[in-house]
């Protein structure tokens, strides 16, 4: 088993804020792996030490067997990378923005030529060629700034929220364009917000304020979920809540559109039919009660709560 | 250094230039605008200065003394009056700078002892016109005593200073050359300090570096583009200085330009160390301002005399390249001295400017802060 990325007891503070506590991460070769992880929980920083932008605190990290702190200009040859925020030169054309970074890897001429063609292609950019970066769509600069990446055909790809701020049609097809290099053997390290992403990767790791939660197959997360979730359809959403809030945490009471969203333990604590009864009791009308699949969502908050309350 | 990578980083410089013209125009635009406005602002010539003139005497030596000062370009007589009381009156409303003061006596004294005495008061409000003032009419009127009366004066000593290099006294053959020693060295730093802050701003430089590049690559790749464009704006600001301003050129153009050369990648290395500490391209351009500005204006001899300054100041004078770029231009334009007696001044330019380069590259980091 190759190890492509080997993160270890990472830490990393800016003034009083610990972005990362002790952070420990093992990514293969050939998988996508996935960061999840709400905003401000540490991601960028990790990336950024990944990419050997920033020096941490304390810890070890490898990326393709080199180490961040003493090799960092081999790492920094092999990898593509694309930033959070859109990082292209605005005022170069599509074209002028490849030509460029293929010239900072040093790619041949001839490999440069056919690597572009094949970016193209799968891209779909080759009509915008001659077009400015800052007149493209917000999907076109993702996929130019992936294609750029991508130029020097690099082993290892970090990609920093690639699709936040896309439109959803092109978050799918970016997704799709990911799935596909990973079946050319690209190893993907890529973060993300959004939670219905992660069931693209092979394996996720949740972070959160600085620690990771938990680094698992995404049905291994589900397992680890020792909760049952619940839908409850009633026409007063806001008095049934409050009304279960009185025995159960408020984190895990939540109005979801025309229903109230409950996670209950399976072993112990409240059962549902109980819970139900005595809503119905103090005069709230249920219509009717769902069990629903768990979501990564429902396994995130868990955790977060969990974490948060070891903590208090 | 790989060149196969500087030089696809200064075509990308050179791509943004052609794509921002506006940018371009502005930046030899603004320098010449500037120097058009300095070169009449700072203007230490006192021409038509208003003067009222308090004839008392009323005699033909008077009447002739006051065609005299009615001649001189220096002056405008804007008010006659027969009592001295009422100058202050003109002093306060600023209708007159000075007033000539003719005794009563004047033309007999003129007549009998071969000297009179003329009363000269000027405002002193503005110290520097008050000087001037005196030191004109002073000139002017000594003249006349020699020149018209025709005989031997009574003064043992006549003594005419003979001003070299700049016989008229023109202000904008020195404003000129220190104009162009105080724009290259602004022009030069905001431009490396602004570019690079740019691309901090738009986040292009965190994706440079996750790529092969080395730190002098891209401190050569920003600063080798904008050190000929920098080299371009010089010379039309000494073009328009010469052709405009009539400032001699008596020296090498060729000696001249290279020595421009040295003092804009000084210039250009002050604005990469300022890149290395700002993140936007206002802070940047306004730290390049301030850093270079006030001390290429107060502590180089631009207007202030070094010598004339306490001596701290005169000590501090010595570490600003401005100071000794001043020295060269001035005498390469103004006296058209040879290299031999430029050397100490070239060194020290040259040593503060590696200097600063060498802090620069240093100081520029390939990690994010």
């Amino acid at each position: 088993m190759d190890l492509i990325i080997e993160a270890d007891q990472l830490c990393m503070a800016f003034g009083s804020t610990q972005a990362l506590s002790s952070v420990s991460l093992q990514v293969e070769k050939g998988e996508m792996f996935g960061l999840i992880g709400p905003d401000g929980a540490g991601k960028t920083t990790l990336i950024r030490i990944l990419t050997t932008l920033i020096t941490p605190d304390s810890g070890e990290a490898k990326v393709l067997g080199y180490s961040v702190h003493k090799q960092s200009a081999y790492i920094r040859q092999r990898i593509g990378y694309m930033p959070q925020r859109f990082s292209l030169y605005p005022d170069l054309t599509v074209e002028e923005n490849l030509r460029f970074f293929s010239d900072l890897f040093q790619v041949s001429r001839e490999e440069r030529e056919s690597r572009t063609e094949e970016l193209m292609a799968f891209s779909r950019l080759s009509p915008f060629m001659k077009r400015r970066a800052d007149r493209l769509s917000g999907g076109m600069k993702q996929k130019l700034a992936l294609c750029c990446a991508l130029i020097h055909t690099p082993h290892l790809l970090i990609l920093d929220e690639p699709t936040t701020g896309v439109d959803p049609v092109s978050r799918r097809e970016f997704w799709e364009i990911l799935q596909d290099l990973k079946g050319k053997g690209v190893t993907i390290f890529v973060s993300t917000p959004y939670m219905d992403e992660a069931s693209r990767c092979n394996r996720i790791a949740l972070i959160h304020q600085g620690t990771i939660l938990a680094v698992q197959k995404l049905e291994a997360i589900k397992k680890l979920f020792q909760k049952t979730v619940y839908a409850v359809f009633s026409p007063d959403l806001t008095g049934l809540s409050n009304h279960f809030k009185k025995d159960l945490r408020p984190e895990f009471v939540q109005i979801l559109g025309d229903k109230v969203k409950v996670i209950l333990n399976k072993e112990d604590g409240p059962r549902m039919e109980n819970l139900v009864a005595s809503a119905a009791d103090q005069g709230h009308t249920v219509h009717h009660v769902e069990q629903l699949n768990p979501e990564l969502e429902d396994v995130f908050v868990t955790l977060m709560n969990e974490r948060d309350s070891h903590e208090r | 250094m790989k060149l196969s990578r500087l030089i696809p980083l200064m075509r990308k410089e050179l791509i943004h230039m052609k794509r921002d013209p506006r940018s371009l125009v502005i930046l030899f635009i603004m320098p010449i605008f500037m120097m058009f406005i300095f070169g009449y602002a700072i203007n230490m010539d006192v021409k038509n200065i208003r003067i009222g003139v308090c004839d008392l005497s009323k005699s033909s030596a008077s009447r002739d003394l006051i065609s005299k000062i009615k001649a001189s370009p220096y002056f405008r007589i804007v008010e006659f009056f027969d009592h001295p009381g009422r100058s202050e009156a003109f002093f306060l409303d600023r209708s007159v700078r000075a007033v000539v003061l003719i005794p009563r006596e004047f033309a007999r004294d003129f007549e009998f002892r071969r000297f009179s005495r003329i009363g000269i008061i000027a405002d002193g409000c503005d110290a520097n016109t008050a000087t001037l003032v005196q030191n004109y009419l002073d000139g002017l009127l000594s003249g006349y005593t020699v020149f018209s009366s025709g005989k031997q004066t009574l003064s043992p000593f006549v003594y005419k200073p003979q001003v070299l290099y700049n016989p008229d006294m023109q202000s904008s053959h020195f404003v000129v050359p220190g104009l162009v020693v105080l724009i290259l060295m602004m022009v030069g730093a905001m431009l490396t300090s602004v570019t690079i802050a740019r691309e901090k701003e738009t986040g292009t430089l965190e994706q440079i570096l996750v790529s092969p590049i080395q730190a002098h690559e891209v401190v050569l790749g920003k600063i080798i583009p904008y050190f000929f464009l920098a080299m371009g704006i010089a010379l039309s600001i000494l073009l328009f200085g010469h052709l405009w301003f009539k400032v001699p050129f008596l020296g090498s153009w060729f000696w001249l330009m290279f020595f421009c050369g040295l003092y804009l990648f000084t210039a250009l290395a002050i604005g990469l160390l300022i890149s290395t500490v700002v993140s936007t391209q206002q802070v940047a351009m306004m730290l390049a301002l301030i850093a270079t500005m006030l001390p290429s204006v107060m502590l180089t001899g631009f207007i202030f005399p070094i010598a004339s300054m306490p001596e701290i100041l005169q000590v501090l004078t010595k570490f600003i390249p401005a100071t000794y770029f001043l020295i060269i231009i001035r005498g390469i334009m103004l006296k058209g001295i040879a290299l031999v007696e430029l050397w100490p001044s070239v060194c020290a330019m040259s040593a503060i400017g590696l200097f600063f380069i060498l802090i620069a590259v240093k100081k520029f980091s390939l990690k994010l802060k």
